[in-house]
Protein backbone atom coordinates (compact mmCIF):
# COMPACT_ATOMS: atom_id res chain seq x y z
CA UNK A 1 0.00 0.00 0.00
CA UNK A 2 0.88 3.37 -0.44
CA UNK A 3 4.04 4.80 2.68
CA UNK A 4 2.77 8.28 2.85
CA UNK A 5 5.07 10.71 4.48
CA UNK A 6 7.61 10.52 1.00
CA UNK A 7 7.03 13.01 -1.39
CA UNK A 8 6.55 12.14 -4.84
CA UNK A 9 9.67 13.03 -6.19
CA UNK A 10 11.85 11.58 -3.44
CA UNK A 11 9.56 8.78 -3.42
CA UNK A 12 11.13 8.02 -7.15
CA UNK A 13 14.48 8.37 -5.94
CA UNK A 14 14.75 6.15 -3.11
CA UNK A 15 12.59 3.40 -5.58
CA UNK A 16 15.20 4.03 -8.60
CA UNK A 17 17.84 3.24 -6.08
CA UNK A 18 16.36 0.54 -4.36
CA UNK A 19 15.32 -0.66 -7.88
CA UNK A 20 19.18 -0.83 -9.03
CA UNK A 21 20.12 -2.33 -5.61
CA UNK A 22 17.17 -5.41 -5.61
CA UNK A 23 17.57 -5.41 -9.65
CA UNK A 24 20.89 -7.47 -9.55
CA UNK A 25 18.74 -9.92 -7.02
CA UNK A 26 15.45 -10.22 -7.67
CA UNK A 27 14.35 -12.73 -5.13
CA UNK A 28 16.12 -16.22 -4.34
CA UNK A 29 13.25 -17.92 -6.43
CA UNK A 30 14.33 -15.58 -9.55
CA UNK A 31 17.96 -16.55 -9.30
CA UNK A 32 16.92 -20.08 -9.32
CA UNK A 33 14.09 -20.53 -11.86
CA UNK A 34 14.79 -17.38 -13.77
CA UNK A 35 11.06 -16.10 -13.24
CA UNK A 36 9.14 -14.96 -10.22
CA UNK A 37 7.01 -18.33 -9.27
CA UNK A 38 4.69 -14.94 -7.48
CA UNK A 39 3.91 -13.92 -10.24
CA UNK A 40 2.85 -16.16 -12.77
CA UNK A 41 -1.12 -16.81 -13.75
CA UNK A 42 -1.54 -20.34 -11.72
CA UNK A 43 0.06 -19.43 -8.52
CA UNK A 44 -2.18 -16.36 -8.63
CA UNK A 45 -5.26 -18.63 -9.50
CA UNK A 46 -4.10 -20.62 -6.38
CA UNK A 47 -3.53 -17.47 -4.20
CA UNK A 48 -7.19 -16.51 -5.20
CA UNK A 49 -8.95 -19.32 -4.64
CA UNK A 50 -7.37 -19.67 -1.03
CA UNK A 51 -8.34 -15.93 -0.66
CA UNK A 52 -12.25 -16.58 -1.88
CA UNK A 53 -12.05 -19.50 0.90
CA UNK A 54 -10.57 -17.11 3.70
CA UNK A 55 -13.75 -15.04 2.61
CA UNK A 56 -15.41 -17.93 3.38
CA UNK A 57 -14.11 -18.42 6.89
CA UNK A 58 -13.76 -15.29 7.72
CA UNK A 59 -17.89 -14.91 7.55
CA UNK A 60 -18.33 -17.79 9.13
CA UNK A 61 -16.06 -16.44 12.16
CA UNK A 62 -18.11 -12.50 12.08
CA UNK A 63 -21.02 -12.07 14.75
CA UNK A 64 -22.90 -8.89 14.86
CA UNK A 65 -23.08 -9.40 18.45
CA UNK A 66 -19.42 -9.12 18.89
CA UNK A 67 -18.11 -5.92 19.55
CA UNK A 68 -14.83 -3.94 18.99
CA UNK A 69 -13.04 -2.93 21.94
CA UNK A 70 -14.24 0.41 22.90
CA UNK A 71 -11.22 3.13 24.41
CA UNK A 72 -10.91 5.83 26.85
CA UNK A 73 -11.12 9.07 25.75
CA UNK A 74 -7.55 9.48 27.05
CA UNK A 75 -6.33 6.46 24.66
CA UNK A 76 -7.62 8.63 21.87
CA UNK A 77 -4.45 8.99 19.35
CA UNK A 78 -3.46 13.23 19.29
CA UNK A 79 -2.94 12.73 15.84
CA UNK A 80 -4.87 10.72 13.35
CA UNK A 81 -2.56 9.07 10.84
CA UNK A 82 -3.43 10.03 7.10
CA UNK A 83 -3.56 7.77 4.77
CA UNK A 84 -4.96 7.17 0.87
CA UNK A 85 -3.63 5.98 -2.04
CA UNK A 86 -2.08 9.67 -3.37
CA UNK A 87 -0.13 12.11 -0.71
CA UNK A 88 -1.75 14.52 1.67
CA UNK A 89 -1.41 17.73 -0.84
CA UNK A 90 -3.26 15.66 -3.48
CA UNK A 91 -6.60 15.71 -1.19
CA UNK A 92 -10.11 15.73 -2.32
CA UNK A 93 -12.09 18.75 -0.93
CA UNK A 94 -15.28 18.57 -1.11
CA UNK A 95 -17.61 21.57 -1.14
CA UNK A 96 -20.39 21.14 1.30
CA UNK A 97 -22.50 23.45 -0.45
CA UNK A 98 -23.05 21.06 -3.31
CA UNK A 99 -21.94 17.54 -1.70
CA UNK A 100 -24.31 14.65 -2.49
CA UNK A 101 -24.84 11.51 -1.12
CA UNK A 102 -26.57 9.40 -4.16
CA UNK A 103 -28.00 6.49 -3.25
CA UNK A 104 -28.75 3.67 -5.77
CA UNK A 105 -29.93 -0.14 -5.94
CA UNK A 106 -32.37 -2.28 -3.54
CA UNK A 107 -33.26 1.12 -1.56
CA UNK A 108 -36.84 2.66 -1.82
CA UNK A 109 -36.00 6.56 -0.83
CA UNK A 110 -33.04 7.30 -2.84
CA UNK A 111 -33.32 11.05 -2.87
CA UNK A 112 -30.10 12.36 -2.54
CA UNK A 113 -28.38 13.74 1.03
CA UNK A 114 -26.96 16.73 1.68
CA UNK A 115 -24.21 17.68 4.27
CA UNK A 116 -26.41 19.33 6.95
CA UNK A 117 -29.42 16.39 6.63
CA UNK A 118 -26.44 13.69 7.11
CA UNK A 119 -25.22 16.19 9.76
CA UNK A 120 -28.79 16.34 11.66
CA UNK A 121 -28.92 12.41 12.15
CA UNK A 122 -28.53 11.33 15.41
CA UNK A 123 -25.03 10.30 16.08
CA UNK A 124 -23.46 7.58 18.42
CA UNK A 125 -19.40 7.92 19.95
CA UNK A 126 -17.02 5.48 19.00
CA UNK A 127 -13.59 4.98 20.49
CA UNK A 128 -11.51 2.13 18.47
CA UNK A 129 -8.72 0.78 17.09
CA UNK A 130 -7.91 1.43 13.59
CA UNK A 131 -6.02 -1.47 12.01
CA UNK A 132 -4.47 -1.31 9.14
CA UNK A 133 -3.22 -4.21 6.72
CA UNK A 134 0.05 -3.37 6.95
CA UNK A 135 0.09 -3.58 10.58
CA UNK A 136 -0.19 -0.31 12.59
CA UNK A 137 -2.97 0.53 14.37
CA UNK A 138 -4.13 3.84 16.03
CA UNK A 139 -7.28 4.43 18.54
CA UNK A 140 -9.44 7.18 16.98
CA UNK A 141 -12.88 9.00 17.99
CA UNK A 142 -15.64 9.33 15.23
CA UNK A 143 -19.18 9.78 15.25
CA UNK A 144 -22.24 9.17 12.95
CA UNK A 145 -25.20 7.80 12.58
CA UNK A 146 -25.22 3.73 12.87
CA UNK A 147 -25.18 2.41 9.14
CA UNK A 148 -28.13 0.03 9.80
CA UNK A 149 -30.28 2.92 11.29
CA UNK A 150 -29.82 4.69 8.04
CA UNK A 151 -30.24 1.64 6.05
CA UNK A 152 -33.70 1.57 7.85
CA UNK A 153 -34.79 5.53 7.11
CA UNK A 154 -33.83 5.15 3.97
CA UNK A 155 -36.02 1.92 3.35
CA UNK A 156 -32.80 -0.51 2.08
CA UNK A 157 -33.38 -3.65 1.73
CA UNK A 158 -31.54 -5.84 4.45
CA UNK A 159 -31.84 -8.72 2.80
CA UNK A 160 -29.52 -7.82 -0.08
CA UNK A 161 -26.16 -9.49 0.09
CA UNK A 162 -23.90 -6.36 0.12
CA UNK A 163 -23.46 -2.67 0.70
CA UNK A 164 -21.37 -0.73 -1.72
CA UNK A 165 -19.54 2.78 -1.13
CA UNK A 166 -18.23 4.87 -4.07
CA UNK A 167 -16.02 8.07 -3.36
CA UNK A 168 -15.18 11.66 -4.94
CA UNK A 169 -11.07 10.49 -5.13
CA UNK A 170 -12.16 7.27 -7.22
CA UNK A 171 -11.87 5.02 -4.72
CA UNK A 172 -14.58 2.36 -3.92
CA UNK A 173 -15.40 -0.70 -1.03
CA UNK A 174 -18.00 -2.46 -0.22
CA UNK A 175 -19.02 -4.93 2.72
CA UNK A 176 -21.37 -8.02 3.32
CA UNK A 177 -24.36 -6.93 4.73
CA UNK A 178 -23.90 -8.28 8.35
CA UNK A 179 -20.96 -6.41 8.93
CA UNK A 180 -23.27 -3.27 7.58
CA UNK A 181 -26.06 -4.12 10.12
CA UNK A 182 -23.23 -4.36 12.95
CA UNK A 183 -23.70 -1.87 15.80
CA UNK A 184 -20.66 -0.09 15.73
CA UNK A 185 -20.33 0.20 11.69
CA UNK A 186 -21.47 3.74 11.44
CA UNK A 187 -21.40 6.70 9.15
CA UNK A 188 -18.92 9.04 10.47
CA UNK A 189 -19.59 12.84 10.30
CA UNK A 190 -17.13 13.89 13.11
CA UNK A 191 -13.13 12.76 13.91
CA UNK A 192 -11.86 13.33 17.11
CA UNK A 193 -13.98 16.30 18.72
CA UNK A 194 -14.20 18.16 15.50
CA UNK A 195 -16.29 18.13 12.05
CA UNK A 196 -14.15 15.17 9.61
CA UNK A 197 -11.42 17.45 8.24
CA UNK A 198 -10.97 17.19 4.70
CA UNK A 199 -7.60 14.98 4.81
CA UNK A 200 -9.89 12.57 6.70
CA UNK A 201 -13.11 12.00 4.51
CA UNK A 202 -15.01 15.29 4.49
CA UNK A 203 -18.00 14.81 4.76
CA UNK A 204 -18.07 11.43 5.14
CA UNK A 205 -16.40 8.39 6.17
CA UNK A 206 -17.79 5.06 6.84
CA UNK A 207 -16.81 3.73 9.67
CA UNK A 208 -16.35 0.00 10.68
CA UNK A 209 -13.72 -1.14 13.43
CA UNK A 210 -14.47 -4.82 12.43
CA UNK A 211 -12.98 -4.34 9.17
CA UNK A 212 -8.83 -3.71 8.38
CA UNK A 213 -8.69 0.24 7.65
CA UNK A 214 -8.81 0.22 4.18
CA UNK A 215 -12.96 -1.18 3.96
CA UNK A 216 -12.71 2.55 5.97
CA UNK A 217 -13.90 4.28 2.68
CA UNK A 218 -13.84 8.47 3.30
CA UNK A 219 -15.27 10.89 0.53
CA UNK A 220 -17.78 8.38 0.10
CA UNK A 221 -20.63 10.11 -2.64
CA UNK A 222 -22.70 7.25 -3.21
CA UNK A 223 -23.83 4.02 -1.22
CA UNK A 224 -25.85 1.47 -3.04
CA UNK A 225 -26.98 -1.86 -1.53
CA UNK A 226 -26.89 -5.33 -3.79
CA UNK A 227 -26.57 -8.86 -4.25
CA UNK A 228 -24.03 -8.53 -6.36
CA UNK A 229 -20.63 -8.16 -4.37
CA UNK A 230 -19.24 -4.72 -4.83
CA UNK A 231 -15.54 -4.29 -6.12
CA UNK A 232 -13.00 -3.07 -3.50
CA UNK A 233 -9.95 -0.72 -4.56
CA UNK A 234 -7.50 -2.60 -2.85
CA UNK A 235 -9.07 -6.44 -3.20
CA UNK A 236 -8.67 -5.73 -7.28
CA UNK A 237 -4.93 -5.20 -6.60
CA UNK A 238 -4.65 -8.26 -4.88
CA UNK A 239 -5.56 -8.14 -0.88
CA UNK A 240 -8.29 -10.20 0.73
CA UNK A 241 -11.98 -9.00 0.34
CA UNK A 242 -13.09 -9.87 3.50
CA UNK A 243 -10.82 -8.24 5.10
CA UNK A 244 -12.29 -8.61 8.92
CA UNK A 245 -10.90 -8.11 12.22
CA UNK B 1 23.28 -73.43 5.44
CA UNK B 2 24.52 -73.17 9.12
CA UNK B 3 28.14 -72.87 7.36
CA UNK B 4 27.26 -69.70 5.43
CA UNK B 5 25.15 -68.66 8.39
CA UNK B 6 28.27 -68.61 10.75
CA UNK B 7 30.96 -67.45 8.09
CA UNK B 8 29.07 -64.11 7.34
CA UNK B 9 27.35 -63.26 10.69
CA UNK B 10 24.34 -60.59 10.78
CA UNK B 11 25.10 -57.47 11.75
CA UNK B 12 22.39 -56.35 14.56
CA UNK B 13 24.07 -53.95 15.68
CA UNK B 14 23.76 -51.13 13.43
CA UNK B 15 22.24 -47.47 13.57
CA UNK B 16 18.75 -47.29 11.74
CA UNK B 17 16.05 -44.40 11.49
CA UNK B 18 12.92 -45.15 10.11
CA UNK B 19 10.16 -42.57 9.18
CA UNK B 20 6.75 -43.35 8.54
CA UNK B 21 5.41 -42.01 5.31
CA UNK B 22 2.51 -39.94 6.73
CA UNK B 23 5.89 -38.39 9.38
CA UNK B 24 7.46 -37.23 6.60
CA UNK B 25 4.73 -35.63 4.60
CA UNK B 26 3.67 -33.96 7.77
CA UNK B 27 7.50 -32.88 8.05
CA UNK B 28 7.72 -31.21 4.37
CA UNK B 29 4.42 -29.76 4.57
CA UNK B 30 5.33 -27.98 7.72
CA UNK B 31 8.66 -26.93 5.98
CA UNK B 32 7.41 -25.74 3.21
CA UNK B 33 4.58 -23.78 5.15
CA UNK B 34 7.09 -22.14 7.37
CA UNK B 35 9.13 -20.91 5.23
CA UNK B 36 6.16 -19.43 3.22
CA UNK B 37 4.97 -18.25 6.32
CA UNK B 38 8.65 -16.44 7.34
CA UNK B 39 9.32 -15.14 3.75
CA UNK B 40 5.78 -13.79 2.75
CA UNK B 41 6.06 -12.45 6.64
CA UNK B 42 8.92 -10.55 5.85
CA UNK B 43 7.34 -8.85 3.28
CA UNK B 44 4.89 -7.70 5.17
CA UNK B 45 6.81 -6.86 8.16
CA UNK B 46 9.00 -4.75 5.62
CA UNK B 47 5.94 -2.27 4.75
CA UNK B 48 5.72 -0.81 8.05
CA UNK B 49 9.06 -2.61 10.57
CA UNK B 50 8.35 -2.72 13.96
CA UNK B 51 12.07 -2.15 14.78
CA UNK B 52 14.75 0.11 12.80
CA UNK B 53 15.92 -2.59 9.99
CA UNK B 54 14.24 -4.15 7.31
CA UNK B 55 14.70 -7.55 5.42
CA UNK B 56 16.62 -7.63 1.94
CA UNK B 57 14.13 -7.43 -0.49
CA UNK B 58 15.57 -10.71 -2.51
CA UNK B 59 15.05 -13.23 0.63
CA UNK B 60 10.97 -12.12 0.98
CA UNK B 61 8.17 -13.63 -0.45
CA UNK B 62 5.29 -11.71 -2.66
CA UNK B 63 6.13 -10.83 -5.78
CA UNK B 64 7.75 -8.19 -7.97
CA UNK B 65 7.31 -5.42 -5.61
CA UNK B 66 8.24 -3.27 -8.53
CA UNK B 67 6.16 -4.10 -10.75
CA UNK B 68 3.41 -4.25 -8.14
CA UNK B 69 4.36 -0.70 -7.36
CA UNK B 70 3.95 0.44 -10.89
CA UNK B 71 0.48 -1.41 -11.24
CA UNK B 72 -1.10 -0.76 -8.10
CA UNK B 73 0.71 1.71 -6.10
CA UNK B 74 1.10 -1.29 -4.12
CA UNK B 75 4.59 -2.52 -2.30
CA UNK B 76 3.66 -6.54 -3.03
CA UNK B 77 2.31 -5.98 0.41
CA UNK B 78 -1.00 -8.07 -0.92
CA UNK B 79 0.56 -10.15 -2.49
CA UNK B 80 2.67 -11.24 0.82
CA UNK B 81 -0.79 -11.37 2.34
CA UNK B 82 -2.23 -13.99 0.09
CA UNK B 83 0.75 -16.01 0.30
CA UNK B 84 0.79 -15.85 4.56
CA UNK B 85 -2.98 -16.41 4.54
CA UNK B 86 -2.36 -19.38 1.83
CA UNK B 87 0.82 -21.04 3.55
CA UNK B 88 -1.18 -21.13 6.98
CA UNK B 89 -3.83 -23.73 5.48
CA UNK B 90 -0.99 -25.77 5.00
CA UNK B 91 0.70 -25.35 8.05
CA UNK B 92 -2.41 -26.34 9.79
CA UNK B 93 -2.90 -29.44 7.73
CA UNK B 94 0.94 -30.59 8.36
CA UNK B 95 0.70 -29.27 11.97
CA UNK B 96 -2.51 -31.95 12.74
CA UNK B 97 -1.29 -34.21 10.77
CA UNK B 98 2.47 -34.37 12.98
CA UNK B 99 0.33 -33.87 15.98
CA UNK B 100 -2.39 -36.38 15.63
CA UNK B 101 0.10 -39.12 13.84
CA UNK B 102 2.91 -38.23 17.14
CA UNK B 103 0.35 -38.71 19.54
CA UNK B 104 -1.77 -42.14 18.50
CA UNK B 105 1.77 -43.84 16.91
CA UNK B 106 3.17 -43.11 20.27
CA UNK B 107 6.22 -41.55 18.15
CA UNK B 108 6.06 -38.45 20.91
CA UNK B 109 6.04 -40.49 23.91
CA UNK B 110 8.63 -42.71 22.67
CA UNK B 111 11.22 -40.21 20.74
CA UNK B 112 10.96 -37.34 22.14
CA UNK B 113 10.33 -38.52 26.15
CA UNK B 114 11.61 -38.76 28.72
CA UNK B 115 13.30 -35.40 28.82
CA UNK B 116 14.58 -34.34 32.53
CA UNK B 117 16.70 -31.05 33.56
CA UNK B 118 19.32 -33.49 34.24
CA UNK B 119 19.47 -35.48 30.60
CA UNK B 120 19.53 -31.99 29.13
CA UNK B 121 21.81 -30.34 30.84
CA UNK B 122 24.14 -33.90 30.84
CA UNK B 123 24.18 -33.79 27.18
CA UNK B 124 24.10 -29.99 26.48
CA UNK B 125 27.39 -30.21 28.62
CA UNK B 126 28.55 -32.42 25.94
CA UNK B 127 27.27 -30.94 23.08
CA UNK B 128 29.24 -27.61 24.05
CA UNK B 129 32.30 -29.66 24.69
CA UNK B 130 31.65 -31.99 21.28
CA UNK B 131 31.65 -34.88 22.93
CA UNK B 132 28.12 -35.67 22.42
CA UNK B 133 27.63 -38.42 20.40
CA UNK B 134 24.65 -39.19 17.39
CA UNK B 135 23.29 -41.91 17.26
CA UNK B 136 21.03 -42.64 14.18
CA UNK B 137 17.30 -43.22 15.01
CA UNK B 138 17.65 -41.82 18.49
CA UNK B 139 17.60 -38.06 19.86
CA UNK B 140 19.24 -36.97 22.47
CA UNK B 141 18.02 -34.76 25.20
CA UNK B 142 19.45 -31.27 23.83
CA UNK B 143 17.41 -32.28 20.51
CA UNK B 144 13.96 -33.57 22.03
CA UNK B 145 14.33 -29.66 23.98
CA UNK B 146 14.75 -28.14 20.93
CA UNK B 147 11.85 -30.10 19.64
CA UNK B 148 9.63 -29.36 22.03
CA UNK B 149 10.74 -26.10 21.58
CA UNK B 150 10.09 -25.37 17.98
CA UNK B 151 6.32 -27.06 19.04
CA UNK B 152 5.97 -24.49 21.57
CA UNK B 153 7.32 -21.75 18.84
CA UNK B 154 4.93 -22.83 16.20
CA UNK B 155 1.65 -22.92 18.51
CA UNK B 156 2.64 -19.38 19.92
CA UNK B 157 3.26 -18.30 16.32
CA UNK B 158 -0.39 -19.62 15.84
CA UNK B 159 -1.97 -17.87 18.22
CA UNK B 160 -0.47 -14.95 18.38
CA UNK B 161 -1.12 -14.94 14.49
CA UNK B 162 -4.62 -15.47 15.46
CA UNK B 163 -4.82 -12.58 17.90
CA UNK B 164 -3.13 -10.23 15.01
CA UNK B 165 -5.44 -11.20 12.44
CA UNK B 166 -9.13 -10.83 14.30
CA UNK B 167 -8.38 -8.62 16.93
CA UNK B 168 -12.20 -8.29 17.70
CA UNK B 169 -13.48 -11.52 16.62
CA UNK B 170 -11.21 -12.80 19.25
CA UNK B 171 -10.66 -9.55 21.27
CA UNK B 172 -9.71 -12.28 24.42
CA UNK B 173 -6.85 -13.90 22.82
CA UNK B 174 -5.47 -10.06 21.64
CA UNK B 175 -5.80 -9.37 24.90
CA UNK B 176 -4.16 -11.89 26.61
CA UNK B 177 -1.13 -11.67 24.09
CA UNK B 178 -0.72 -7.86 25.46
CA UNK B 179 -3.18 -5.83 22.94
CA UNK B 180 -2.92 -5.60 19.37
CA UNK B 181 0.49 -3.51 18.61
CA UNK B 182 1.82 -6.39 21.56
CA UNK B 183 0.78 -9.17 19.47
CA UNK B 184 2.75 -8.37 16.44
CA UNK B 185 5.91 -7.88 18.48
CA UNK B 186 5.24 -11.52 19.88
CA UNK B 187 4.51 -12.70 16.78
CA UNK B 188 7.67 -11.56 15.57
CA UNK B 189 9.66 -12.46 18.44
CA UNK B 190 8.50 -16.62 17.66
CA UNK B 191 9.25 -16.13 14.53
CA UNK B 192 12.82 -15.22 15.27
CA UNK B 193 13.36 -18.40 17.64
CA UNK B 194 11.93 -21.00 14.51
CA UNK B 195 13.88 -19.01 12.13
CA UNK B 196 17.10 -20.23 15.38
CA UNK B 197 15.38 -23.65 15.22
CA UNK B 198 15.33 -23.73 11.20
CA UNK B 199 19.37 -22.40 11.09
CA UNK B 200 20.88 -24.87 13.72
CA UNK B 201 18.13 -27.60 12.33
CA UNK B 202 19.32 -27.49 8.84
CA UNK B 203 23.56 -27.09 10.26
CA UNK B 204 22.98 -30.15 12.12
CA UNK B 205 21.18 -32.47 8.69
CA UNK B 206 23.93 -30.94 7.05
CA UNK B 207 26.30 -32.54 9.29
CA UNK B 208 24.56 -36.11 9.39
CA UNK B 209 23.19 -36.33 5.72
CA UNK B 210 21.63 -39.84 6.28
CA UNK B 211 19.06 -37.88 8.61
CA UNK B 212 17.95 -36.32 5.35
CA UNK B 213 17.76 -39.40 3.57
CA UNK B 214 15.77 -40.92 6.05
CA UNK B 215 13.33 -37.84 5.98
CA UNK B 216 13.05 -37.96 2.31
CA UNK B 217 13.10 -41.76 1.42
CA UNK B 218 11.77 -42.86 4.96
CA UNK B 219 14.77 -45.19 5.99
CA UNK B 220 18.45 -44.96 6.52
CA UNK B 221 21.30 -46.78 7.94
CA UNK B 222 24.63 -46.66 9.96
CA UNK B 223 27.42 -48.40 11.08
CA UNK B 224 27.71 -47.35 14.65
CA UNK B 225 31.19 -45.20 15.27
CA UNK B 226 32.52 -46.35 18.53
Amino acid sequence: MTRIGIEPALRHVVERRALLRGGLSLGALTMLTGCDISDTNAVQSALHAVSAWNDCVQAWLFSERRLAKEYAPSDVAKEFRYNAYYPVKDVTVLDAATYRLGLAGRIADKQPWTVDKLLALPRQIQRTRHVCVEGWSYVGQWSGVPLGDFLARIGADTRAKYVGFECADGYYEGIDMATALHPQTILAVTAGDAVLPARFGFPLKIRIPTKLGFKNPKWVTAIYVTDTRPRGFWSDRGYNWFSGV
Amino acid sequence: MTATAQTAPLQTDFEEQRHSLIARVAHWCQAMAVIIMIGSGWRIYDNVPIFPFEFPYWITLGGDKYLATTTSNDWGTGNAIAWHFAGMWLLLFGVGLFVSNGLLTGHFRRDFLPLTPRSFLRDFIAAATFRLGHKLGEYNAVQRTFYWGVMFALLMMFLSGLAIWKPVQLGWLTWVFGGFPVARVVHFLFMSAIVLFILIHVTLVALVPKTFVAMTLGRATAVPHK
